[in-house]
């Protein structure tokens, strides 16, 4: 009976898959389920060709895996098939009411407009009405008769393709302007001239896009950092469990992620903006519990606070490696956070990159008001400098000390919120920032918050231009030894703390 | 008084404790124990952790089917750490304290080459999952994985044919050790036989755990844009595939311009990351779970019911991967090799393990060699589809064998095909 249901299903299933593409020839769409590649490519064109509203929505299944064959399988296709497919629901889309689908589908055919489909852009470009399609299509046009054998259709394709911002554009330029390429010397001059505006428009986007690199490393390393500027650089704190508060303020995203996603799924967008306090009040609270019940018996005594401290890491690791398992927890990026922007052109910077680094101004803005703006600032900086004189006016200094330590922890939640983004999550995620961490305070200077910050934005650029010129690997490497060397040279690190105050 | 009461009730307990650990190993003296050598946390974890899952459940398949020679075996579970020098140590433990019979374990070549001396000392044996670079012949050693022309060197030929792009320029992604190294440098040579000069090659490292490809990715933009069509071939491992995945996606970098194919990314690896921008990469292995067959089916029936009764972390949507495949033949391999020599003895167990067959859930038939210590495997490669898996848009017509000294190696040519003082 079952058997019987299921090939009745099974028909009706063929007849309606028929009857939806019944204006498209039926042997080619036969054709698409063929083996070899070149069949398939074959029978994509032709299909294309149709101009159908219907090639359109078959195509448009083929790419999106659903279509099936006469036996009811996916027909698959590989890369070499998914770009001409690319092309050819390009070229049917350039005439959709939709402005969003028309522009896209110009933008596809800028990047590789074959010489089959020029007559259509010319039609396209010709009937466009919106200025920035048009241009997109004037691009693709000339990238189509760009090998013409008339030498004014050449011409007018160089010089149409100067405002091209696509890199395999910059190529096939340079190309150009050689003699073996191109025997006219008047197409090769014009090539030339677009040639170098396209290279200068490209080298700008990737300077930009190093130097924003440099910005996003610079701005994780100082969400890493900043926390620890407040414990060490102002309390002289040596904490060796800032790690692992950042890895608390990552699992506390975690957590907020899992709430979301059992009770207000609608929401789930949205579960990085509640996770920022809760990531803050627990790397707090947890910040509170290591000053009350040790760090605070060890003021004083860097060598057992480095110790100490350190063995504090170690539990916390292990307490998250038995609430959360040894494995990494998987956070996912929320939509508003993937993809990327295209800033100037050419140029993709990635979304949750850019989030990052305006997170860190955020962070740094709240930071600075705390400290310079507040009583509790105020207060802070009174006990750091002088701590008896302080308790002689009346400062509470014992709860200052817990209330400033909460504070550098409850950042590093912060920092972890913004770690987990990017980065995996896991138990001992924390021991990959502690030297970093380390790194950017000493260098900065210890004792203020502003040495931080430029230590951090200098390590990120430096970092990221050697990357690009040497190799990850190598890069690290030179890092640690040049600061190893500036801490030689310059102990106090870049911004020392002038005047009466330092160091008793 | 009270607290002599506490100390005769805790000696007490201690003294029960232990005698029930030695009535427990008195019970251990008729089970078979076997090592399980994977990393359960640190940057392997993401990968490892599935082979321990596969080789309990296949332990308890043939347990539950009578156990080997009449015997239960016993599995003795230990966490490396993705700690390399901590591999050495704790198959060590496992040689000498648990005296296993046989070791299921590594993942990365590192991890692998710091046991090898341990099992050469003790005359241990080590079945290793995974495909790796070559360049090696250990006599205590099974490879269950494949060798560079069961993965490696068909991937790059796909991706030369028309098929796969034509590709003409090539960058070497990888993880900085011993396997991406080795493997790009047995590339580089292959390449170069194929006439693709220096200048179109680009060797990139990054060290273990690297989370920010922001660089590398801008990097192979450029690289790329220089005209020809171009290939990456990644040989990142562990967890800084997510972010470099993750990466890939958002610089909207597709497959049809410039493909991705990896080899230590499978369908455990790709659970954590949105697939749907990165349709159209490609991953070489000798099985997907996308392969369609009974064997394969029964099998990946078997790891979501284990997974399932283990409670494993999202059970429901656990995958199934080539070096899970690779364990789970192994361990069916050594268990009908200990039945051939009627001795765990690790000498007649390597004696008996060559040509050893197991209905593979690739759909073929894994064969040991009689000599080499390797496989005889199917090649797949496979495209990422929007839901995590893989389409097979190219395979093999039948098994290969394996050429663990790649002929692209000078030197190679004079190298024998099975151990040293076999």
């Amino acid at each position: 009976m079952t058997q019987f249901m299921r090939h009745l299903l099974f028909a009706l299933f063929c007849w309606l898959s028929l009857a939806a593409h019944a204006a498209v020839d039926p042997a080619l769409v036969k054709q698409l389920a063929a083996e070899e590649s070149e069949d398939k490519i074959a029978a994509i064109q032709k299909i294309a060709q149709t101009a159908d509203p219907d090639a359109a929505k078959l195509l448009q299944s083929l790419d999106e895996g659903t279509l099936k064959d006469a036996k009811g399988e996916d027909i698959t296709i590989n890369n070499r098939v998914r770009g001409e497919l690319a092309s050819a629901l390009a070229a049917l889309r350039l005439f959709d009411p939709d402005r969003a689908v028309r522009f896209k589908a110009a933008r596809e055919l800028a990047a590789s407009a074959d010489v089959a489909i020029a007559p259509l852009l010319a039609k396209a470009r010709d009937k466009e009405g919106d200025g920035q399609i048009k241009a997109l299509l004037a691009e693709a046009h000339a990238l189509a008769t760009l090998k013409d054998p008339d030498m004014n259709v050449r011409i007018a394709a160089a010089k149409a393709l100067a405002t091209s911002t696509d890199p395999n554009t910059r190529t096939l330029l340079k190309a150009m302007t050689e003699p073996a390429n191109e025997a006219e010397s008047l197409v090769r001059r014009a090539a030339f001239a677009s040639y170098i505006e396209v290279k200068d428009r490209l080298t700008i986007g990737e300077n930009v896009g190093k130097i924003f690199s440099g910005l996003s490393l610079g701005s994780i390393l100082l969400l890493a950092a900043l926390g620890l500027a407040i414990t060490y650089g102002v309390m002289g704190v040596i904490n060796m469990a800032h790690g692992e508060l950042l890895m608390i303020g990552a699992y506390a995203t975690y957590a907020v992620q899992g709430v979301f996603r059992n009770y207000v799924p609608a929401w789930l967008d949205w579960y990085v903006l509640a996770a920022i306090p809760v990531a803050f009040f627990a790397a707090a609270l947890v910040g509170v519990v290591l000053e009350r019940t040790v760090i605070r018996w060890l003021y004083g005594r860097p060598l057992e606070t480095l110790l100490a401290t350190w063995g504090l890491s170690l539990m916390l690791i292990q307490a998250a490696r038995l609430i959360f398992g040894a494995q990494n927890v998987e956070l996912a990026n929320p939509s508003w956070m993937s993809g990327g922007l295209e800033v100037i052109p050419g140029l993709m910077l990635p979304a949750n990159r850019l989030v990052i680094v305006g997170f860190a101004l955020f962070v740094l803005a709240l930071v600075w008001v705390l400290m310079n703006r507040t009583r509790l600032g105020m207060f802070v900086r009174a006990v750091t400098q002088n701590r008896p004189m302080a308790g002689c006016v009346g400062v509470p200094t014992s709860r200052i000390d817990t209330v400033a330590f909460a504070l550098g922890a409850g950042i590093a939640g912060l920092g972890g919120v913004a770690l987990s983004q990017i980065a995996n999550v896991g138990p001992d995620m924390g021991q990959g920032y502690i030297v970093d961490s380390f790194m950017v305070v000493v260098l900065g200077g210890v004792g203020q918050l502003a040495g931080a910050v430029w230590a951090a934005l200098g390590l990120g650029i430096v970092t990221k231009f050697l990357e690009g010129w040497a190799g990850a690997v190598v890069a690290k490497i030179v890092v640690l030894v040049f600061i190893i060397v500036f801490i030689q040279k310059r102990p106090q690190g870049l911004f020392a703390l002038k005047g009466r105050f330092v160091e008793n | 008084m009270q607290r002599r009461n506490f100390i005769k009730a805790l000696t007490l307990s201690v003294s029960l404790a232990a005698a029930g650990v030695t009535s427990f190993s008195a019970h251990a003296a008729d089970t078979i124990k076997v090592g399980i050598l994977h990393s359960l946390s640190g940057t392997m974890a993401i990968s490892e952790t599935a082979l321990k899952e596969t080789a309990l459940m296949a332990i308890e398949e043939i347990n539950a089917k009578g156990g080997v020679l009449g015997k239960k075996l016993e599995p003795v579970v230990v966490d490396p750490a993705s700690n390399w020098p901590l591999f050495a140590e704790k198959a060590r433990g496992l040689l000498t304290q648990d005296k296993v019979a046989a070791v299921f374990g590594c993942w990365t070549s590192v991890s692998r080459k710091s046991v090898n001396p341990v099992f050469k000392e003790l005359n241990g044996l080590l079945f290793y999952p995974v495909q790796y670079e070559g360049e090696e012949l250990e006599k205590n050693v099974f490879y269950t994985g494949a060798a560079p022309n069961q993965q490696a060197i068909p991937a790059v030929e796909y991706l030369m044919s028309k098929d796969g792009g034509s590709a003409k320029r090539w960058v070497l992604l990888g993880t900085d050790y011993v396997y991406p190294r080795t493997t790009n440098k047995i590339l580089r040579a292959f390449l170069k036989s194929k006439g693709i000069a220096d200048a179109d090659i680009m060797e990139e490292y990054t060290p273990f755990g690297h989370s920010d490809y922001q660089t590398i990715i801008a990097k192979i933009k450029k690289f790329a844009a220089e005209g020809k069509k171009t290939a990456v071939v990644s040989t990142i491992n562990g967890d800084s595939n997510v972010p470099f995945y993750k990466e890939l996606g958002n610089a909207g970098l597709k497959a049809t311009d410039v493909p991705v194919v990896a080899f230590s990314v499978g369908e455990e690896e790709l659970r954590g990351v949105d697939t749907k921008p990165l349709v159209g990469h490609l991953a070489a292995w000798n099985y997907f779970q996308s392969i369609k067959n009974p064997e394969n089916d029964k099998f990946i029936k078997m790891y979501r019911d284990w997974a399932k009764k283990q409670k494993l972390p999202k059970a429901e949507s656990v995958v199934t991967n080539d070096p899970m495949e690779a364990t789970y033949i192994g361990i069916h391999m050594w268990a009908q090799a200990v039945e051939k020599a009627k001795s765990t003895d690790v000498d007649k167990v390597i004696a008996a393990m060559g040509g050893q067959t197991v209905k593979a859930p690739s759909g073929f038939l894994a064969k040991m060699d009689e000599k080499n210590h390797h496989l005889h495997k199917p090649v797949f490669i496979g495209e990422v589809k929007a839901d995590g898996q893989f389409n097979v848009v190219w395979k093999t017509k039948g098994p290969v064998k394996a050429a663990p000294w790649s002929p692209y190696i000078p030197g190679n040519d004079k190298k024998k095909g099975e151990p040293e003082g076999k």
